[in-house]
């Protein structure tokens, strides 16, 4: 390695960092512009033009409030807690390759922080890292309330991976690699994005996402009707800050995941022709590069979509009692998981790729079937 | 008593398996807060834009002046004796020679406080003055104050100007407050 080579690395790492906590801090605002469309309001405006500057004027208030530290409470864990969330949650972006290559002085360089062939392990790893934020913090407070708050996280994101990793198997076994960099090449063209292959993996998939990221409908760790404000009731200052801030670079983590292993990455229908198209009018060099770019904003894109659809969830659907988040996990979407893999496997046998639509069509019309069945109910007016 | 026709009996039935999903369930549920995303906000921006509040809005309280110039308070005493929460004080003096085009009744009010930080603007005194001197004005808020020196109105800030009547004749009065020329007439 180079020392131009190391130069354009570190750039990219950089910007990656900085990309990834510019989205995470204006998720913030994004958040409350969203809940208060959802809800016919306008959402933060005053600061600056559409509320621009409020994520810093948020980021002032939490620097200046009072850093409170309980006195029963393990100072060191304490600490430890909210920097080991936003460590790991910071961690994450390493390997998600963000756009394909750039070409300079005949150096081609992967627009990724690290290419490693186990990508999507230490995605796994590093994401199952993040509960040790919540449930330390959690510990350390010494109240019970967050002690709950920080059990609930564990034991649900336990739950959930599993069923998350069982989905992944079913791409794992399609493309045949670990790298998250050989799953995007795997879905060149469109009809090949494993959206369209694994649709039911997709559906399970997401639905970890939302209990991996402690998002509603799964946020029970921090439900403020049974459990004061959760795993960071005794937290103040920039230390909540962090804790709130690993969740919203989680949800900017999860959605680059979810996008580079079901949509596609940074690819996009008729991707070929216009890298042609461009390398045919401004040469081998710029025309790749310019392809990269357009390939990034359309992976950015995809990732932007993805976190508002995070947010249009959070503000649609209520909260899951505990019992039905559990039966959820266990009962259903690791079944379905399993049984996803079984098809699929049966499908790379005998070369059927779009194996799993027969579960989805099985279930559809099993649906169908029970609602029709199902005896009608009868509207009564209310008595007076 | 029924209220609106929307109301559903709770039943407790098992679900279907398309229930069990929740997939339908949720579809429909994000669509309902997908349409209300693009759905034109109510919302009011205040402090750039104010409505009208209505012809019997009560606002800043104003001395009325008769068609003359002259004020029409003869310190009677009933609006402070009605006020409510007692924001109303005053002191009456005797009209001198020489003064019948200041003042229209031969006592009038030297001194007419009343104080903001007690008045909860029910509009009794404005009930209760017999000669229509004392009104509460529909198309004008108190400002806001940040001193305690500020609260107290003496008559330098509740006697209306001449070249800023305030007249509300009917309820069919419009003039909101970013407007105020609208209010102001020669009568």
């Amino acid at each position: 390695m180079n020392l131009t080579e190391l130069i354009i690395k570190s750039i990219i790492i950089l910007v990656i960092f900085g990309v990834t906590l510019v989205i995470a801090m204006y998720s913030t605002w994004a958040e409350r512009k969203v809940a208060g469309f959802m809800q016919d309001r306008l959402g933060p405006n005053r600061a600056g033009p559409f509320g621009l500057l409020q994520p810093l004027a948020d980021a002032g208030k939490m620097f200046f409030k009072e850093d409170f530290i309980p006195s029963q409470a393990n100072k060191w864990l304490f600490i430890i807690g909210p920097c080991l969330a936003i460590l790991t949650a910071l961690m994450s972006s390493a390997v998600i390759p963000f756009g394909d290559s750039i070409r300079y002085e005949g150096l081609t360089i992967p627009v990724q922080g690290v290419e490693i062939n186990i990508g999507i392990l230490y995605v796994f790893g590093v994401v199952s890292l993040g509960v040790y934020g919540i449930m330390v913090g959690g510990w350390a407070s010494n109240n019970k309330f967050s002690l709950l708050g920080a059990i609930r996280a564990a034991s649900q994101n336990i739950s959930y991976e599993i069923a998350m990793g069982l989905a992944i198997i079913a791409i794992l076994m399609m493309t045949g690699s670990l790298s998250l960099r050989s799953i995007v090449a795997g879905q060149e063209s469109f009809l090949t994005w494993n959206v369209f292959t694994q649709p039911l993996g997709f559906i399970i998939f997401l639905t970890c996402a939302f209990a991996e990221c402690n998002r509603t409908p799964f946020d029970l760790p921090e439900c403020e009707t049974e459990l004061v404000g959760g795993y960071h009731t005794e937290y103040s200052s920039m230390k909540l800050g962090f804790y709130l801030f690993a969740e919203y670079i989680n949800m900017f983590v999860s959605s680059a995941v979810i996008s580079t292993l079901y949509f596609g990455g940074y690819h996009y229908p008729f991707m070929n022709t216009v890298h042609n198209a461009l390398t045919g009018s401004l040469g081998e060099v710029t025309g790749h590069n310019l392809a990269t770019l357009i390939g990034m904003l359309v992976l950015f894109a995809k990732i932007f979509f993805f976190i508002f659809f995070f947010m249009w969830v959070r503000w649609t659907l209520p909260r899951f009692r505990y019992d039905q988040l559990m039966n959820l996990g266990w009962k259903s979407l690791i079944p379905l998981s399993i049984l996803n893999v079984v098809v699929t496997g049966f499908g790379l046998l005998y070369d059927i790729e779009y194996a799993s639509w027969l579960i989805v069509i099985v279930m559809v019309v099993l649906a169908v079937m029970s609602s029709a069945r199902a005896p009608k109910r009868v509207v009564q007016p209310q008595r007076s | 008593m029924q209220l609106t026709n929307r109301s559903k009996q709770v039943s407790n039935k098992e679900m279907t398996l398309a229930e069990k999903m929740y997939l339908p369930a949720i579809a429909q549920g994000l669509a309902i807060t997908i349409k209300h995303f693009f759905q034109k906000k109510p919302t009011i921006q205040y402090p750039e834009v104010k409505r009208y509040l209505g012809p019997i809005f009560r606002g800043h309280h104003v001395l009325k002046r008769d068609e003359e110039g002259r004020e029409r308070c003869t310190a009677c005493g009933l609006c402070s004796l009605a006020c409510p929460a007692e924001a109303i004080s005053m002191v009456a003096a005797e009209r001198k020679k020489g003064e019948e085009n200041l003042y229209r009744e031969e006592k009038y009010a030297a001194v007419y406080e009343i104080n903001m930080l007690r008045c909860i603007f029910c509009g009794l005194c404005e009930e209760a003055c017999p000669k229509q001197a004392v009104y509460l004005r529909h198309d004008r808020f108190v400002p806001v104050f940040t001193e305690r020196d500020q609260v107290i109105y003496g008559k330098d800030r509740l006697v209306e100007q001449l070249d800023d009547r305030y007249v509300r004749t009917g309820s069919e009065v419009r003039a909101t407050p970013t407007e105020p020329t609208l209010s102001r007439s020669a009568t």
